[in-house]
């Protein structure tokens, strides 16, 4: 008699009835489709719909369904030659209004998507679009902060009336700019020198020592310091992308960081590198201004008459008129951090600008009290018009004023804006900063797939996987005969146990990644194989057939465990290490030796004990 | 069906020194190639710009590397793969940004038909490229090390480690003398072929040395030449039958999966088919050398019932 504990029985039907569950919405394909959202992130309205649907009937271009999907409209096509003609027509039409994006829509049924189910995202390499890999200048951050240093060590040695020979930036026990050093005359107080530095370098490791000339002071900026000043770079450049990426109107646009100093952003569906790139090659700066209280705006606005001395500005968020005064404060370049924050008077934006902008901003808040102060977002980018049927490249200024605030008190390099709401300040640190001198960012990889080709990956990628599997399961049935067919049904709950593991991970699939699921169909057949020859093994010594089943599974244990672990080494090796379609080779390469454990081990097991475990009269196998 | 109707008895042992002496050769030939030749890195490595181009009808490549050279792109390399409609090119790494390629490339693929289209781009940097080779290089590194660490620990005696580590060397080394004979390009995925192929070669070493350690455990005092000789006959049926299935599946995704998966299966298929010869004939063999005997594999007690199983 051999025999199974019930529990494991249970296990192992509720494992794969859950994993049929996540599993089935990939199998349902996608269909090409049209993603239409407003230019201004306002939700598409019911109306707005039926107006796009008969004007894509008007066009003739046949589509299947449309449908809202979190204020964006989902149009479905039958063939890619459809939704392209579409996403032409609408870009035409409604270029002022809507961005359209190539996009695929998921066929799995409403049933699905109401629990959440969603088929796998696929890499770019199987639905075509655009990966770009940006270089951030983490080095010219530090070096930002060490001049920002520099100026204020300066200041407060002149303000206590200490002679200064030199200040320069140095690498120190490093091969990268990581310090300051300051040299003296030998007629300088040193200890005074140091008490006057305690507040602007505050932070630093501070070391004096005796020159030739004179004294040296140097201060070095911490490893916790400099990782801090990286990371913040790379945040604010992510930040940046993020927003620009957003306006591109991509659906499922990723941008995230990669390793110390590198962006990737993979935008699927995107075709024209060119366009793409004059958006997120975009160059912010940020102004500080006065505003014009003897002048009205809105009359300024109506009559078109601006006063002399002023200039004429939108409010990005009220879209008000707001006149400002021709004279800069502060600049982008000028300002070392903007973070949002908690401040007695509610949710507020924390503002550092280097030392000489705050002189300008004491000087300028102590003659304004209570007047009002704006800040102005200006962007330059590149925009391509087609004049007289030729492409024409022409720098385009758009200038914002992002905030406005009466001055309440009188401040120099550090001030508070309150006044706003928590998602305001947020929103509002994040636009500051995306103002302020950011760091340099330069392309370093670009990769560029075409929809038909991705269609084609896919193809070919489902087609090797059907073939191999058709391949495999044929020879095992021929070979092991009736445990063959076990082996068949086993390999296929794990080629859905794996689906289901990648679509509750919503781990993108890759041309690598169905390669992974191929090679574990093939390796997943090895657990079952060393069960089986193991059996044949027992049987050819003549033990009874339900006691080889047993022995099988016993002896094997072993062989099945460490040979796995192996493979499980390189796996999570490339799966810490690899990026791109080489991680999603790992993922799918590390979760398929798992399943296949679980599958060969106790799912076959389940299978041929309630085959073979009960009969009493069991003379042969058909192994 | 069966391979072995009856246990089979080759005398693997006996015969080393011909094993030996083969992959010997072969390694002589594979890294003599790889230090004299070597591989011809894809751009994920060297950096540079790797476009696929689609034509409406069957391209000349002449024509096509004519138009390159004349549109300013340094030594281009141009040639068909697929179907004589498509079209690859190669170049070095252009002082260029991406946009401007990417036109400069249209235009120069259009001047020869106006209908051809590019439909993949690739522009690496050549630091990125440069930054893949030493992860490339780290990530096989690891992976040999926590291989060697685990064998270490796994197999209580140097002498078993020392033949699987050796096994696990010759394997991708085999698989860069294949790359680098017949200059397929080698790219990320080769790589990552590679450390799949390291842990397969292993899977089967692991195998049958577990079968070692059983047979040592039942028959302390038969010569131990004899007891490797069993294990070995013993395991091979399922050595062979496995390696079989799993070739199926490569040789599908080889013929199948098109030119981006061509060398990532190529790799596989070689690794897979020396990964067995390696473990049939040299493992255990080299383990054999380094006197192995039943006193150095402490057999463990394996009573375990079989309700303690998953």
């Amino acid at each position: 008699m051999l025999e199974y504990a019930r529990w494991k029985y249970v296990l192992v039907a509720a494992v794969l009835l859950l994993a049929l569950l996540f599993a089935l919405p990939n199998f349902f394909g996608e269909d090409p489709a049209l993603q239409v959202a407003r230019k201004d992130h306002a939700n598409i309205t019911a109306d707005a719909e039926k107006a796009l649907e008969t004007f894509l009937a008007q066009k003739h271009i046949r589509f299947d369904k449309s449908y809202i999907d979190s204020g964006r409209l989902m149009v479905r096509f039958a063939s890619v030659a459809e939704q392209l003609g579409a996403r032409d027509a609408v870009n035409e039409e409604y270029k002022g209004t809507y961005i359209s994006a190539l996009s695929f829509a998921p066929r799995t049924p409403e049933f699905f998507r109401a629990l959440g189910l969603r088929p796998m995202p696929l890499g770019l390499d199987l639905r075509g679009g655009l990966y770009l890999l940006y270089q951030v200048d983490v080095n010219s951050a530090v070096s930002q902060a060490l001049e920002g240093y520099t100026q204020d060590a300066r200041r407060a040695l002149a303000a206590a009336n200490i002679p200064v020979k030199e200040v320069t930036t140095v690498a120190v026990g490093s091969d990268k700019t990581n310090a300051l050093r300051i040299v003296l005359p030998p007629e300088a107080d040193v200890t005074k020198a140091r008490a006057a530095l305690a507040t602007p370098l505050q932070g630093l490791t501070i070391s004096t020592e005796s020159l030739a000339s004179g004294s040296g002071i140097t201060g070095v900026m911490t490893t916790a310091q400099i990782r801090e000043r990286q990371d913040y770079a790379i945040q604010q450049n992510i930040t940046t992308l993020r927003n620009r990426v957003n306006e591109l109107g991509v659906s499922e646009p990723i941008v995230q960081r990669q390793g110390i100093d590198r962006i990737n952003v993979q935008l699927p569906g995107v075709q024209d590198s060119a366009d793409v790139k004059d958006i997120l090659g975009r160059v912010a700066t940020l102004e500080f201004r006065l505003e014009d209280m003897q002048n009205n705006a809105v009359e300024a606005q109506q009559t078109g008459h601006v006063p002399l001395g002023s200039k004429l500005y939108t409010h990005t968020r009220f879209g008000r008129p707001v006149l400002l005064k021709r004279e800069v404060i502060a600049t982008g370049d000028q300002l070392t951090n903007a973070t949002s924050g908690q401040s007695q008077e509610g949710p507020s934006v924390n503002v550092r600008l280097d030392a000489r902008a705050g002189e300008n901003m004491l000087r300028t808040t102590r003659q304004n009290l209570n007047r009002r102060m704006a800040v102005v977002l200006i962007e330059k980018r590149r925009e391509t018009l087609t004049i007289d049927g030729k492409p024409v490249a022409r720098e385009v200024t758009d200038e914002e004023v992002i905030n406005d605030a009466t001055i309440r008190g009188v401040f120099g390099n550090s001030f508070q804006i309150t006044g706003l709401g928590a998602g305001e300040a947020r929103e509002l640190a994040l636009l500051l900063r995306s103002g302020s001198l950011a760091t340099v960012i330069y392309e370093v990889e670009e990769r560029a797939v075409g929809p038909s080709l991705g269609r084609d990956n896919i193809d070919k990628g489902v087609t090797a996987l059907i073939v191999g599997m058709m391949g495999v399961f044929l020879f095992m049935a021929i070979y092991y005969k009736t445990f063959g067919l076990v082996a068949d049904l086993v390999l296929l709950a794990n080629v859905v146990l794996l689906t289901a593991l990648l679509s509750m991970m919503r781990a993108s699939l890759s041309l690598p990644g169905i390669a992974g699921i191929i090679l574990t169909v093939g390796m997943a057949v090895d657990a079952n194989v060393l069960i089986y020859e193991r059996i044949r093994e027992e049987i050819r010594k003549g033990v009874s057939p339900q006691a080889a089943i047993r022995a099988g599974f016993e002896k094997a244990f072993s062989a099945i465990t460490d040979s796995n672990v192996t493979t499980l080494i390189a796996g999570v090796v490339l799966w810490v290490l690899g990026t791109g379609p080489i991680r999603g080779f790992a993922v799918v390469l590390t979760l398929g030796i798992m399943t296949s454990m679980f599958t060969s081990l106790m799912g076959s097991r389940a299978v041929l004990t309630l085959m073979y475990g009960g009969r009493r009269k069991l003379a042969r196998l058909s192994i | 069906m069966e391979f072995f109707s009856h246990q089979t008895s080759f005398p693997f042992m006996a015969t080393r020194r011909v094993w030996y002496g083969l992959s010997a050769l072969l390694m002589v030939v594979s890294l003599t190639s790889f230090f004299v030749r070597g591989l011809n890195l894809a751009i994920d490595f060297t950096g540079g710009v790797s476009a696929e181009v689609r034509f409406p009808q069957a391209a000349n490549v002449d024509a096509v590397r004519a138009a390159l050279v004349a549109g300013a792109f340094r030594e281009p390399q141009v040639q068909s793969f697929g179907s004589s409609r498509d079209i690859a090119i190669r170049l070095p790494p252009q002082p260029q940004s991406a946009t401007e390629i990417r036109t400069r490339l249209v235009a120069a693929v259009q001047g020869v038909d106006a209908g051809a289209q590019v439909a993949q781009l690739d522009v690496v940097g050549p630091q990125v490229g440069n930054e893949l080779k030493w992860s490339a290089i780290e990530a096989l590194g690891f992976t040999v090390f926590g291989i060697f660490a685990y064998i270490a620990v796994r197999f209580h005696t140097w002498r078993l480690s020392f033949g699987a580590i050796l096994a696990v060397l010759h394997d991708p080394i085999l698989v860069l003398g294949f790359f680098s004979l017949t200059q397929m390009s080698f790219d990320l995925a080769v790589v990552a072929a590679m450390l799949a192929v390291i842990g397969y070669s292993l899977n089967d070493t692991v195998v049958v040395f577990d079968r070692i350690r059983e047979r040592f455990e039942t028959n302390r005092r038969s010569p131990p030449a004899a007891v490797l000789d069993q294990s070995i006959n013993q395991t091979l049926s399922r050595t062979i039958m496995t390696k079989v299935v799993t070739s199926i599946v490569v040789v599908a995704l080889l013929f199948l999966g098109g030119p981006v998966l061509k060398g990532f299966s190529a790799a596989l298929l070689i690794g897979i088919i020396a990964g067995t010869y390696s473990s049939i004939y040299i493992s255990s063999a080299i383990a054999l050398d380094c006197g192995l005997t039943a006193e150095h594999v402490f057999p463990s007690v394996k009573k375990a019932a079989l309700d303690h199983l998953p």
